[in-house]
């Protein structure tokens, strides 16, 4: 299971590269977005991944018995994904505004900074 | 309980949200930002002494015992910080009751101004890696948000590369600490440097090593992950351009300070090498990139670049004198480069521009006016006895003491550069005669503006800043000397946190 994930995040990665280097600003947009997917996964196979055992201690017991999932990777994800939701939406809508106010979604227009 | 260690997130995320309840009147929100920032400043101060007395302050926030719990710690160097940002915040706030358009205030300029401080303070206290990527988010939604505010052309091509770039070094920084997690099981940075310690040094730890590296050096902009800070630093208004500054970077540096002295010592030889390189070509390109600017803001934001350069090298280093040179020039910097901006806001006023050959004729009328700029200017530059030259000075004595002949040569060489630098902008805007065709009634003063002096009172206070650092820099020296002794015995840090070790 972690060897196929690998690959996963991989892919993942690699298409997020791949989208932010399209020249236009929605396509940026969507490698981001995957970008930070990909990072999330990467925690969550990174981590070790036990499946079916939930991190339950039975009554009277101090600790688990046997070997259990690890709950903090999924409260890391969780919290990661709440960020990149809003860090995301704040996105999407600056390159609506950039959009409106140079009129072109090509990133090579964008070059008044520069100079 | 020591509350003192968490006033510094606390009175910023109150006054944003005192500021946010107050949306409708803008007397009220420019009152808060004003209380509020001679709150945080009073609280950076009492944190400083506490950690003077004491080493360390630590909090345990819900009482969960570390490692399990968040951690919240204060060491000199975050104390230190946290002092630097109060002092920032508080030129800031003052300088942005004359300068912010009533645009800018109906949209939330205050609310967003105390979130960024409280982003920034959460991220110099925090102890648990995790959480301090949870700050550097809030610091840079923030930032995203002033940054676009007021919509220009300009604005939008800036962000959008900024954005980019950090949302980038985010994902980074996000891999990494779950690749570390994977590795060691903790997340809280003193139980992290403790098991690394205890651990064989394997390739994999300089793997993610590197990768904290590079995050943190896109936060930082340093080489060769700088490009997002020169093609956005001078878009948006002056204020902000200011407290991004002072600020913004130097978390990324105070995160490569803390991660390359508690957690990744194992193996110095391979990863401080790698960052010396970077810190000399940061200098080196960075001051280039100012030589060939003409634009007042875009000058300054090149040297922001160099100047990381010097402050990784004080780490790259890694002696005791390299640190204390390090803890020094951040010191001395965040003060100089924000003043340094404010000048060039005041210049914008007065003559409305902020391209060098439009400008002139400053020293005529407005003597005053450019000796606020020639003490940071030439500060910036290192000449003594100004608080850059005891700074460029610890760090280029530890270059050489440690032999590395090419990086202090380079270091040398920066600094003449910078100088030159800084005379172009002296020569152009302070020197030269007034470009015909420019509107000089506010120069000159037939166009009486009676809220001035309010915008010079940050610039005389940060300069008396620079002038105290550099004329009685033993103080100073012997506070940056504790801090870096605090940051090369980790022991400390690790003992401070998690309890005594057997």
């Amino acid at each position: 299971m972690e060897t196929l994930m690998a690959y996963v995040v991989g892919i993942l990665f690699a298409s997020a590269i791949y989208m932010m280097l399209r020249r236009s600003i929605v396509k940026l947009v969507i490698g981001l977005i995957i970008l930070s997917n990909a990072a999330n996964l990467l925690i969550f196979a990174a981590a070790g991944m036990t499946r079916g055992a939930p991190p339950l201690i039975p009554e009277g017991a101090l600790s688990p018995l046997g070997p259990v999932a690890d709950p903090l990777p999924q409260a890391l994800i969780l919290t990661a994904i709440v960020i990149a939701f809003g860090v995301l939406a704040f996105a999407v809508v600056l390159i609506h505004r950039a959009y409106e106010v140079v009129g072109n979604d090509d990133l090579d227009q964008m070059k008044d900074t520069d100079t | 309980m020591s509350p003192e260690v968490v006033l510094p997130i606390l009175i910023p995320l109150l006054a944003g949200a005192l500021t946010l309840a107050f949306w409708r009147s803008q007397r009220y929100q420019r009152w808060i930002t004003l209380l509020a920032a001679f709150a945080l400043l009073a609280a950076g101060l009492w944190l400083l002494d506490s950690t003077r007395q004491h080493g360390y302050v630590v909090m345990q926030m819900g009482n969960w015992p570390a490692p399990f719990g968040i951690s919240i710690v204060a060491d000199l160097l975050s104390a230190i910080m946290i002092v630097l940002t109060g002092i920032i915040g508080l030129a800031i706030a003052i300088y942005s009751m004359v300068v912010t358009p009533d645009q800018h205030e109906r949209f939330g300029y205050y609310p967003l101004m105390h979130l960024l401080l409280a982003g920034v303070s959460g991220s110099f206290l925090s102890g648990d890696i995790f959480n301090l990527f949870v700050w550097f988010e809030v610091m840079l939604l923030a930032s995203f948000a002033l940054l676009t505010l007021g919509g220009e052309r300009a604005q939008m091509e800036g962000a959008i590369k900024y954005v980019t770039l950090n949302l980038f070094s985010s994902a980074i920084f996000l891999s990494a600490i779950g690749l570390l997690y994977g590795m060691v099981g903790t997340l809280n940075m003193a139980d992290i440097g403790y098991k690394l310690s205890q651990v064989e040094h394997t390739g994999m730890i300089n793997v993610v090593a590197l990768m904290f590296m590079i995050s943190f050096g896109i936060k930082a902009a340093a080489f060769p992950l700088f490009f997002w800070l020169p093609a956005s630093y001078h878009t948006p208004l002056i204020a902000v351009s200011a407290l991004f500054a002072g600020l913004l970077t130097k978390v990324g540096v105070y995160a490569m300070y803390r991660v390359f002295t508690l957690m990744f010592t194992g193996d110095v030889s391979y990863t401080h090498d790698i960052l010396l390189w970077a810190a000399t070509l940061t200098m080196l390109t960075g001051v280039l990139g100012a030589a060939a600017q003409f634009e007042f803001r875009r000058i300054l934001s090149f040297h922001i670049i160099s100047q990381i350069g010097y402050m990784l090298l004080g780490l790259a280093l890694y002696t005791p004198l390299a640190i204390i040179g390090g803890v020094f020039y951040i010191m001395h910097h965040i003060i100089v480069k924000t003043n340094l901006f404010l000048v060039s806001g005041v210049v914008y006023r007065l003559l409305g521009s902020y391209e060098l050959k439009k400008l002139g004729g400053v020293y005529k009328h407005r003597p005053g006016l450019a000796l606020l700029f020639l003490v940071p200017a030439l500060s910036l530059a290192g000449l003594p006895p100004l608080s850059g030259f005891f700074a460029k000075f610890i760090i280029i004595r530890a270059g050489i003491e440690t032999e590395a002949w090419v990086v202090t040569a380079v270091a040398l060489l920066v600094g003449l550069l910078t100088l030159y630098s800084m005379i172009k902008i002296w020569a152009e805007v302070f020197w030269k005669a007034v470009p015909e065709g420019t509107d000089t009634t506010a120069l000159t003063g037939k166009r009486k503006d009676s809220q001035m002096w309010i915008m010079l009172l940050p610039l005389v206070g940060l300069t008396l800043c620079t002038l105290y650092i550099g004329l009685n820099g033993q103080p100073i020296f012997e506070l940056a000397s504790d801090a870096a002794d605090q940051l090369m015995n980790p022991a400390g840090y690790i003992e401070a946190v998690l309890g005594v070790l057997p």
